[in-house]
């Protein structure tokens, strides 16, 4: 500050307004006249790749060497393990010739943090690849999408057959559940977040005390109530009661997390312009948490299609397509996966496996909505929302100029709607929010 | 008052109006029908949900008293399971239980902590987003699927190297497997199979994502701020994970294990997809045979007695208490964390 005060007397001439002083333009250019290089930012140097790309040759030789000469080994796990164990020590030493004890370290554990990433999503990517594979004798089928097993015996093949009742079963079952839970589940949790109070605190120790509910016990306590105490037969009803009581404390949970990140100023000026309780609840809190609260729903629910316990219990597993919830055993499709799988039948595994794949094609499909819907934190709104909210204010604008308008010219004549041009509006690529989706 | 200053020429004097009929007024807000009638329905969920989580509490430390009762403490002691001679407990099953999920915690703490530290910390800002997708969507995938894995493609795959450990590191107890002489070309490897091992990698991969993506969520709220303290103080990379990421997300990892194990404590079809039932305590974890709560109830409700379902009860309780505590370990410790204080 005294700098900029005191330094004006003395700065250059070429200076045009004397109330500002900049410090004279900084040169590039070296002393002895060669231009300056631009340097790399980035975070990765040629030394690096040539080091792991020679770490890696080296260790998979000596390996090989170790397996065929020096050592009693065998098995690709082994030559995998091993190799790695090599390089890891080559690749220590060899960082060790060029760097200080702390950088060694870091790009050790860099190694080792990638190679469990990597391992991790190889484990998965290979239980996703092995069960679609293992389905694949299935799949191609058509009849495996129309037909159920009724007509098919243990050793047909699998041109006999289909997996229809346990899809139809599964869309049952959960359409139960979900007319059961989203009605009491949101209320629920509107209960927990709008009124505050000690019962309130109390429902949620308990709903959250429940979401360690094991999915077997749950099928139990269904099995033991509604089968041996009431004396009901399994059927595709029990089991949706079963998939309820699972699948509430976690809908409840989740909706109540969104719930309560609605921003209070929005309800407070909801109250402050009279509305009441439940319209604040209707017309502020629900719709600004709704994408919130949908994700929410659909990750329940995809909890919820793919529990094998609940429905192995309450069901009763049959090979009849059964349209009717509450007379007559059902299955649904992680039930039938697992019945297909205990028989030793090529063709039923076979089977088994692409039950599994429609199962998990039709959770990734309820994942894909929930990404597509969710990801956005409440009272963010999508770029469609946006231009519409920005439409319908320039269409109130419009109206009140020709009110005002009309008002000093004639005001007895309506003023017709305008049609208005169409603005092109930016896309606004909405930043995520860290941490907007519920836990499961 | 110290926000009033005395300017030249203002002065600033506070005075308290003195009115005669000050007295303070009735602050009574009139709730109308519309909204009573929304609390009434609102709390009545609430107590609905009450009622059904609370009876299903009931329900079991009903049901499961009954079997208590006959059981008395040897319930706790005793490792077979015959309720029909009245004598059954859980010690073999409980052991089990923890065994497997002890061995799921080994594989998938490792792979959690590592993948949430490559996503939040390592990953190139373009494929992060892909990554949680993919995990957050494998935390998804229904048990059934990794249990058909499992059977299928794991248990064969992994014998020789549980008969690489036991031959090497057979002299560790837990890795000891009886019946199995490492000297003789002819053994069998069958001894191998079914195994807590077996079941407790299957329930760690499974468990791992849900880990993994609690863990890389606090890891991604670690103070900007800090981060870059410390790399401008001159720390690497994992200097700065050392020193900020992981004691800021400490509650976290914890919090996610905790959960993981949870979940793997009540893992059903997958354990029984693996395992063969065995009904005593076996704390060699690659020898064939094993067992978990879970999966004894899904082997033995079928055709059994009402004290036989009673007796189920009973185990499904001990189960539900275990998973309670450490499900509110896991919650206490992540809402007491510096992480956890901001989020829910």
């Amino acid at each position: 500050m005294t700098d900029l005060l005191q330094r004006p007397a003395e700065a250059p001439a070429r200076v045009s307004n004397p109330r500002t002083w900049t410090h004279p333009e900084p040169t590039n250019a070296d002393p002895s006249g060669t231009p300056e290089v631009r340097r790399a930012t980035g975070t990765i140097r040629v030394v690096d790749v040539i080091r792991a790309v020679g770490c890696a040759a080296a260790s998979i030789g000596l390996t090989a060497w170790f397996f065929v000469y020096a050592l009693p080994l065998q098995g690709g796990l082994g030559f995998v393990v091993l190799a790695y164990l090599i390089f890891l020590v080559l690749f220590t030493i060899l960082t060790a010739f060029d760097e200080n004890g702390p950088a060694v370290r870091d790009r050790v554990i860099s190694v080792v943090v990638q190679s469990l990433a990597f391992l991790m999503l190889l484990a998965l990517a290979v239980v996703v690849i092995y069960t679609v594979g293992r389905g694949l004798d299935a799949l191609p089928h058509a009849n495996f999408f129309t037909q159920d097993m009724s007509n098919a015996g243990p050793l047909d093949p699998v041109t006999r057959g289909g997996v229809i009742h346990a899809v139809v079963g599964t869309l049952i079952m959960i359409t139960i559940a979900l007319a059961i839970s989203i009605p009491l589940g949101v209320t629920t949790a509107v209960f927990l977040s709008e009124f505050p109070g000690r019962y309130s605190r109390f429902v949620r120790t308990v709903v959250e005390a429940m979401t360690a509910l094991p999915s077997i016990v749950a099928g139990l306590f269904i099995y033991a109530t509604v089968i041996v105490f009431l004396g009901f037969n399994r059927s595709g009803f029990a089991a949706s009661l079963a998939i309820t009581v699972m699948m509430l404390p976690i809908i409840i949970r989740s909706a109540d997390v969104v719930l309560r990140l609605v921003p209070g100023n929005l309800k407070e000026a909801s109250r402050a312009l009279g509305a009441s309780t439940w319209r604040t609840v209707w017309h502020v809190t629900l719709p600004t948490a709704r994408s919130g609260l949908t994700t929410a729903v659909i990750l329940g629910t995809a909890r919820g299609i793919g529990e094998t316990s609940p429905v192995l219990l309450t069901a009763g597993a049959t090979t009849y397509l059964n349209l009717n919830p509450l007379v007559g055993p059902m299955t649904s499709l992680p039930l039938t996966a697992f019945t297909f799988v205990k028989s030793p039948e090529p063709a039923m595994i076979a089977r088994g496996f692409g039950t599994a794949a429609v199962l998990m094609a039709l959770v990734l499909v309820l994942f894909s909505i929930a990404r597509l819907i969710g990801g956005r934190g409440p009272g963010q709104l999508s770029n469609r929302q946006r231009r519409s909210r920005q439409r319908t204010s320039q269409e109130d604008n419009l109206r009140f100029r020709a009110r005002e308008a009309g008002a000093v010219a004639e005001p007895s004549v309506p003023v017709p709607r305008l049609s208005l041009p169409k603005i092109p509006l930016p896309r606004i690529k909405l930043p995520r929010l860290p941490g907007r989706r519920p836990r499961p | 008052m110290s926000m009033l200053r005395s300017e030249p020429g203002v002065t600033a004097v506070l005075t308290t109006p003195i009115l005669p009929s000050d007295s303070p007024r009735a602050l009574r807000s009139a709730t109308d029908v519309p909204d009573r009638i929304f609390r009434v329905i609102a709390s009545s969920s609430g107590t609905i949900v009450l009622i059904v989580m609370g009876l299903v509490g009931l329900f079991l430390a009903i049901r499961g008293y009954q079997a208590l009762a006959v059981a008395g403490p040897a319930f706790i002691t005793e490792p077979s399971w015959n309720p029909n001679s009245g004598t059954f407990g859980i010690a073999a099953v409980l052991s089990g239980t923890f065994f497997i999920a002890l061995t799921a915690l080994v594989t998938a703490v490792p792979l959690a902590l590592g993948t949430a530290l490559y996503i939040s910390e390592y990953a190139p800002g373009r494929i992060r987003g892909v990554l949680v997708s993919i995990v957050d969507l494998m935390a998804a995938v229904p048990s059934v699927v990794y249990g058909l894995w499992g059977v299928f493609f794991l248990s064969p795959a992994i014998l020789p190297l549980s008969q690489w450990i036991t031959t090497y590191f057979g002299w560790i107890p837990i890795f000891a497997v009886s019946g199995f002489d490492a000297n003789d070309p002819l053994a069998s490897p069958t001894v191998f199979s079914a195994s807590t091992f077996i079941a407790g990698i299957v329930v760690g991969l499974m468990v791992a994502p849900i880990a993994s993506s609690i863990m890389r969520e606090v890891f991604t709220q670690a103070p900007i701020g800090e981060r870059e303290g410390a790399l401008a103080l001159g720390s690497t990379k994992w200097g700065m994970i050392r020193s900020v990421v992981l004691p800021f997300g400490r509650g976290g990892m914890i919090g996610g294990t905790m959960l993981g194990l949870g979940r793997a404590l009540g893992e059903t079809i997958a354990v029984y997809l693996i395992i063969s039932p065995v009904f005593v305590i076996q704390p060699h974890i690659l020898e064939k045979g094993a067992n978990s709560i879970a999966a004894l109830i899904a082997l033995r409700y079928n055709e059994a007695s009402a004290f036989e379902i009673s007796a189920l009860m009973a185990a499904g309780l001990a189960l539900f208490l275990v998973t309670l505590v450490v499900n509110f370990g896991a919650s206490t410790i992540i809402a007491r964390s510096r992480s956890g204080s901001q989020s829910d």
